[in-house]
């Protein structure tokens, strides 16, 4: 399937969940039994998303700052979200941190 | 509604900068913000076509990622069922988690259809133009800055930071570290499935663990 087309087909399917209530189930409730997992997609996808992404160094473990500086940079950034809920300034230290980090090693 | 216009800028330029670097090309990244305009699944494709993940691995991670909107979706149908049928068509398009969230507020206060109609309207539009033009100017910066800035890394930054705040309650947290940990484990399986499968896992552990707190 072409890209192009697997965008589409993400675009089309994303419209109908969209539009599913508001458009065709009318005003009826959610089933609680679809509700409840909906409630952990979020923090399920984006772990899935960041820990591989900050942990792994090609395909293996690596939390040294000389081969995988990518998670100190991460853990920067994420005292700073913790601490100060800045999204903007939590990117702004871990960029800074990578830089920082492959400069010195 | 001032503060989150500007919320969505750094995930918008962050978004924009990894798909003008990104193989797919920027004309595709940026199409992206048009055709699914949803932030965390764009990201997660642009992640996924990076990596060489088939057609069905990209498509069922971005539909899961999106699956919420179907919550958003049957809390908003009561407040939409007077609007005519081409409105409940067409505003769907808009539904984004922070149009939700400050329209859904703003509902409690609002009782005219008219009203509410303006008010969603307003917000999604405001949102849209704002995620296209930070969308779009990231994919042009992000096509003319050298490989070795390592401006990709803005990716999973953002997405850490929008994971923090959802990691808040107990059964939020098991989802996060189950769904992390599988993904982690999973991360060699071909075809990425790694990241379906940890998302998947984490989302049962999420539901076990709060039936177990009850």
């Amino acid at each position: 399937m072409s890209p192009w087309l697997t965008v589409i087909v993400i675009g089309t399917g994303t419209y109908l969940t969209r539009l599913s209530f508001v458009g065709v189930l009318g005003a009826r409730s959610m089933p609680a039994w679809a509700e409840r997992p909906l409630a952990y997609v979020a923090p399920s996808v984006l772990a899935a998303l960041v820990l591989p992404a900050v942990l792994l160094r090609d395909g293996g473990l690596d939390l040294t700052p000389a081969g995988n500086p990518r998670f100190l940079a991460a853990l920067a950034a994420a005292v700073i979200v913790i601490r100060y809920k800045s999204v903007s300034w939590s990117i702004v230290v871990g960029m800074a941190m990578l830089w920082l980090l492959q400069w010195l090693v | 509604m001032a503060p989150l216009l500007v919320g969505i800028v750094p995930f918008g330029l962050a978004f924009g900068v990894a798909a003008g670097q990104s193989p797919i090309g920027g004309g595709l990244g940026y199409a992206t913000s048009v055709i699914i305009f949803g932030g965390a699944a764009q990201l997660a494709a642009v992640q996924l076509f990076d990596a060489g993940a088939s057609a069905a691995v990209i498509i069922a991670t971005a539909l899961v990622i999106n699956a919420r909107h179907l919550m958003y979706s049957a809390a908003l149908a009561p407040h939409f069922r007077e609007f005519s049928p081409g409105w409940r068509i067409a505003l769907p398009y808009l539904m984004t988690d922070q149009a939700f969230a400050v329209s859904i507020t703003h509902y409690e206060i609002v009782d005219d259809p008219a009203r509410k109609r303006r008010f969603f309207i307003g917000a999604g539009i405001g949102l849209w133009v704002t995620w296209q033009i930070t969308t779009g100017l990231g994919t042009v910066a992000g096509a003319s800055v050298p490989e070795s800035w390592s401006l990709d890394f803005a990716i999973p930054l953002v997405f850490l930071a929008l994971l923090v705040p959802t990691v808040k309650s107990r059964p939020g947290l098991t989802a996060a570290i189950v769904g992390g940990t599988v993904a982690v484990v999973g991360a060699s399986l071909p075809y990425n499935l790694g990241l379906i499968i940890g998302a998947l896992s984490g989302i049962a552990a999420g539901v076990v663990a709060e039936h177990v707190a009850r």
